[in-house]
C-alpha cells in the first residue's frame, strides 16, 4: 500500500457530477480505518463524459476510474488500495491494457493542459515539481534580454488563442516598444462564448501556469501590474486563483523585488467582471475594469499603446499565457513543431453536443474536424447521422459534415465562413435545426449588444425578428435575401468583434444549409423536425398499449388515458419536448 | 440589447414597495472602495452580497457618500446581467442556455420549471421561494442540459427529473 495516491477530479463539472461527495466518502474511509495512501484534489481531467473520475496511482502503475460514486469507491479502496486488486471494470484507461476509450487520449497532445488533472491545483509545490516557475527563474539566471524573450514567443509561431489569431510575439513587440513609466498586463478570462469552457478549466487545474505566463510577459514588455478579469459565474476558478497568488506572493514571486532581482515589481490581482458578453473585447474590458460600462471603443489607438488607464497595456487570453511558460522553458522549437504551416503549436477545445465522448481536449494543429469529433470524440450520439460543428459560438459559424475533413487552423476554418474561436466545438446531429440555431445565436448577440452601434443594436434585433418568424412558420419569400443584405450592412458598420461577426451564424447556415431555410419558408416543414411550431406529437391507436410510460415521463401532465387503455395528448397543453416519442418502447408516438 | 434591462427595471421597482433598508450595513463596504479608482463594480458587487439585489435607495446612499454620480451608478447597474434591482426569492434556480444545453433540450427545461411553478422566466413565485431565471453559460457543458440552483448544479436533466428536483427542495423546506 506504499506510494499509494489517489487524485479526484474537482473542476466545476466532476462537483456537478457529484465529485465533492466521492471525495469526502474517500476522506472518511481513509481516516476511519487510517489507510496510508495520500488524497490529493487536482482539476479537470478532461473525460467530462466519464465524471466524477478519480486516479489511482500505485507501484503498478495508474488507473483513471469513470463514473465513480460512493458505492464504486467503496468497492475500488477494498479492493484496489487495500487488497491491490485494481476493479477492471470500472477502468478507464490505464498504462497496462487496452480500453476503449484510450482512442480519447492517443490523437492528443498536452501543452496547454499539461499541469490540468495531474498536479493539485491549490499547491504551488506541486506545479513547481512539474516544471512550474522555472521558465521565468531560467530568462533571470541566463539574464536574458526582453528583446529576446520576445524574439522566442515570436519564433514559437503562437496566436492569440481567444480567437483572433494575432501574433502573440507581436503583440508583445509593440507593447514593449511603447514607453511609460507604467504598462499593464491583462489576462481575458471573461469567457463568455456559449459552450465553452477551456479558460475556466484552466485556471481551475492550473492557475500558476497562468501567472508564471503573465509574469514572462511582464517581464518582457516592461510592466508592473497584472489584472484577471474573470466571469463571475466562475467561482471556483476566482478561488483557485485568489490561492495561486497569494502563495506566488508569499514565495516571493509577486510582489515587490519579486524572484530576488532588486527593483522588479510586479503583482497580479483578480477583477471579477459583472456578467456581460462584450467585455471579452478588449477595448471593453478595459472600459469594465477602470468600473465604466463595457462600451467597446475605436481603435487605434491600439490597447499597445494606450490600454488600461491610457498606459501601454498587453492583453492575452488565459491559455495563450498557459502556454508561454512551456514554450520559454522549452524552446521556440518545442511548440512550432506542432501545426501547420501559419498555425502552430496546440489548441483546447470544449468538446460537446451531441457527441458520445464529450470534454476537454487539446490538439496539435491541422488535425482534421472528422478525426477530433470521431477519433476522439467517439462519433455522434445514439449513432446518429452527424449534421454539422458550430467553431467560434456567436461570432463563428456551422461547418457541415461534408467539410468536416478540413484540417484545424486559422486559415482553413477562416474560409469557411467559420471563426476558430476560443475553442467551443458543439457537435451537431440531424435532429438539430439549423435555422433554429441560428436564431438562438442571434438571440444571445442581440440581448448582449451594448448598443452603441446602430447597425448591431437594431440590425441584431431585426435578423432575430426575421428568423423567430421562419422558426413559427410565418417565414415569407424575400427572407433569405433580407437576411443577407442586414448580415452584411451589420459586418460593415460595427465598431467592434462582437457586431462585426454577429451574423456569421445566419450567413453561414444560409450557405451550407439554405434548403432547411426554405422548407421552413415554402414548406412550413422543420426538417429537422425541431421547430416547436410546425411539429405535433400525436399517439398511434393501434401501437398504443396503455402502458403509461409517456404519461408519467411528461413534464406538463399533457397526456391523459387509463391503464391498457389509448392514451391521448392535449395539444393545447403539450410543450413539445419529445419525451413521449423517446420513451415509448412500442413506438406508438407520431412525430409529424 | 441592455435598454430593454433599464425598461424592465423601471417598471417594476415602481410598482413594488421596499422593505425598511438597513443602509448604514453599506458603510464598511464604502469606506473600502471610496477614492479607488475603477471601484464602482466591485462596490455595486458587495451592495448586492449584502442586500441580495440593489435597493433604490443605496443608489442615493453610495452617491452621497462616495461622490459617484447617480446616473454612472444606475448606468452601470443596469449594463451587467449580474446586478438585479429588484429582491429575489430564497432560492435563486438559474437554467442554462449555452450552446450546448440548447443543443440538447434547455428550452423544455425552462418551460417545465416554469410551468410547475406557474411563472415566467425571471419571475419570483409569490411565495418568494424561487425566482427562475435563464442564464447565458454555466460551463458544465458536458453534462447539458443543467441547472444550478443557487451554487450546486444538476446536470443530464429531463424536463421531468428537472421538476422532481424543484419539487423536492421545495418538499423538504416546508417539512
Amino acid at each position: 500500500m506504499k506510494h499509494t495516491k489517489v487524485l479526484v477530479g474537482l473542476a466545476s463539472c466532476g462537483i456537478a457530477a457529484g465529485a465533492n461527495k466521492v471525495y469526502d466518502k474517500i476522506e472518511a474511509l481513509k481516516n476511519n480505518e487510517k489507510l496510508p495512501f495520500e488524497l490529493t484534489k487536482t482539476g479537470c481531467i478532461g473525460m467530462c463524459y466519464r465524471e466524477p473520475l478519480v486516479e489511482v496511482i500505485d507501484p503498478t502503475g495508474s488507473y483513471l476510474y469513470g463514473e465513480v460514486d460512493e458505492v464504486k469507491i467503496t468497492e475500488i479502496i477494498e479492493k484496489h488500495i487495500k487488497g491491490g486488486e485494481p476493479v477492471k471494470e470500472y477502468i478507464i484507461k490505464t498504462d497496462l491494457f487496452e480500453n476503449v476509450d484510450d482512442s480519447y487520449w492517443k490523437n492528443q497532445t498536452k501543452i496547454a493542459l499539461r499541469n490540468c488533472g495531474v498536479i493539485n491545483p491549490e499547491d504551488i509545490e506541486e506545479y513547481e515539481t512539474y516544471g512550474g516557475y522555472q521558465a521565468i527563474k531560467k530568462l533571470l539566471q541566463q539574464n536574458t534580454s526582453p528583446e529576446q524573450v520576445i524574439q522566442t514567443i515570436i519564433d514559437s509561431g503562437l496566436r492569440g488563442r481567444g480567437g483572433g489569431g494575432f501574433p502573440t510575439g507581436m503583440k508583445w513587440k509593440f507593447a514593449y516598444q511603447s514607453k511609460s513609466d507604467q504598462k499593464y498586463v491583462i489576462c481575458n478570462a471573461d469567457e463568455g462564448d456559449p459552450g465553452a469552457f477551456m479558460d475556466r478549466s484552466l485556471l481551475e487545474g492550473d492557475p500558476h501556469s497562468v501567472l508564471e505566463g503573465m509574469t514572462i510577459a511582464a517581464y518582457a514588455i516592461g510592466a508592473t501590474e497584472g489584472v484577471i478579469y474573470c466571469r463571475a459565474e466562475y467561482p471556483l476558478a476566482i478561488k483557485r486563483l485568489n490561492i495561486a497568488i497569494e502563495q506566488a506572493r508569499k514565495k516571493g514571486y509577486l510582489g515587490k523585488n519579486i524572484f530576488d532581482k532588486e527593483g522588479w515589481n510586479f503583482d497580479i490581482y483578480v477583477k471579477e467582471g459583472a456578467g456581460a458578453f462584450v467585455c471579452g473585447e478588449e477595448t471593453a474590458l478595459m472600459a469594465s475594469v477602470e468600473g465604466k460600462r463595457g462600451m467597446p471603443r475605436k481603435r487605434p489607438p491600439f490597447p499597445a499603446v494606450s490600454g488600461l488607464w491610457k498606459k501601454p497595456t498587453n492583453i492575452n487570453n488565459v491559455e495563450t499565457y498557459a502556454n508561454v511558460p512551456y514554450i520559454i522553458l522549452n524552446g521556440a522549437e518545442s511548440y512550432n513543431k506542432y501545426g501547420t504551416e501559419k498555425s502552430k503549436g496546440t489548441k483546447v477545445f470544449a468538446l460537446t453536443g451531441k457527441i458520445k465522448r464529450g470534454g476537454l481536449v487539446e490538439v496539435p494543429m491541422g488535425i482534421s474536424i472528422n478525426d477530433v469529433i470521431f477519433k476522439l470524440g467517439g462519433g455522434i450520439q445514439n449513432d446518429k447521422k452527424f449534421k454539422a460543428v458550430q467553431l467560434g459560438g456567436p461570432s463563428g459559424g456551422c461547418i457541415p459534415e461534408y467539410l468536416a475533413n478540413i484540417p484545424i487552423d486559422y486559415e482553413s476554418i477562416t474560409a469557411t465562413g467559420a471563426i476558430m474561436g476560443s475553442g467551443g466545438m458543439v457537435v451537431m446531429d440531424e435532429t438539430t435545426c439549423m435555422v433554429d440555431i441560428a436564431r438562438f445565436f442571434l438571440d444571445f448577440t442581440q440581448k448582449e449588444s451594448c448598443g452603441k452601434c446602430t447597425f448591431c443594436r437594431i440590425g441584431t434585433k431585426r435578423l432575430l425578428e426575421i428568423l423567430t418568424r421562419i422558426c413559427e412558420g410565418d417565414g415569407q419569400e424575400g427572407d433569405i435575401e433580407t437576411l443577407e443584405m442586414l448580415s452584411q450592412q451589420i459586418k460593415d458598420n460595427s465598431l467592434c468583434g462582437l457586431g462585426q461577426t454577429a451574423p456569421n451564424p445566419v450567413l453561414t447556415t444560409i450557405k451550407y444549409f439554405r434548403h432547411e431555410y426554405e422548407a421552413h419558408i415554402r414548406d412550413k416543414k422543420c426538417p429537422a423536425k425541431s421547430c416547436k411550431k410546425l411539429i405535433t406529437y400525436t399517439i398511434i391507436k393501434e401501437k398504443c398499449t396503455g402502458c403509461t410510460v409517456c404519461a408519467k415521463n411528461c413534464p406538463v401532465n399533457a397526456i391523459s388515458g387509463e391503464r391498457k387503455q389509448v392514451h391521448f395528448i392535449d395539444q393545447n397543453v403539450c410543450i413539445k419536448c419529445g419525451v413521449c416519442f423517446t420513451k415509448c418502447k412500442f413506438e406508438a408516438i407520431n412525430l409529424s | 440589447m441592455r435598454i430593454q434591462r433599464i425598461e424592465l427595471f423601471e417598471t417594476e421597482t415602481k410598482t413594488k414597495k421596499e422593505k425598511n433598508i438597513d443602509l448604514s450595513l453599506l458603510d464598511k463596504v464604502i469606506e473600502k472602495y471610496k477614492n479607488k479608482k475603477g471601484s464602482t463594480i466591485p462596490l455595486l458587487q458587495a451592495t448586492q452580497q449584502i442586500f441580495g439585489y440593489i435597493p433604490r435607495e443605496a443608489f442615493h446612499y453610495i452617491s452621497k457618500h462616495t461622490g459617484i454620480k447617480l446616473s454612472e451608478l444606475y448606468g452601470v447597474a443596469t449594463f451587467y446581467a449580474q446586478f438585479r434591482l429588484n429582491p429575489v426569492g430564497k432560492h435563486i434556480v438559474k437554467v442554462c442556455h449555452g450552446t450546448a444545453c440548447h443543443v440538447q433540450g434547455a428550452n423544455v427545461i425552462s418551460e417545465s420549471i416554469l410551468e410547475a411553478l406557474q411563472i415566467k422566466d425571471g419571475e419570483t413565485t409569490p411565495d418568494g421561494f424561487y425566482t427562475v431565471e435563464s442564464v447565458a453559460c454555466l460551463g458544465c457543458c458536458s453534462l447539458a442540459p443543467v441547472i444550478m440552483i443557487d451554487e450546486e448544479v444538476y446536470g443530464k436533466l429531463t424536463g421531468k427529473t428537472a421538476v422532481n428536483i424543484i419539487k423536492e427542495i421545495q418538499l423538504k423546506e416546508n417539512n
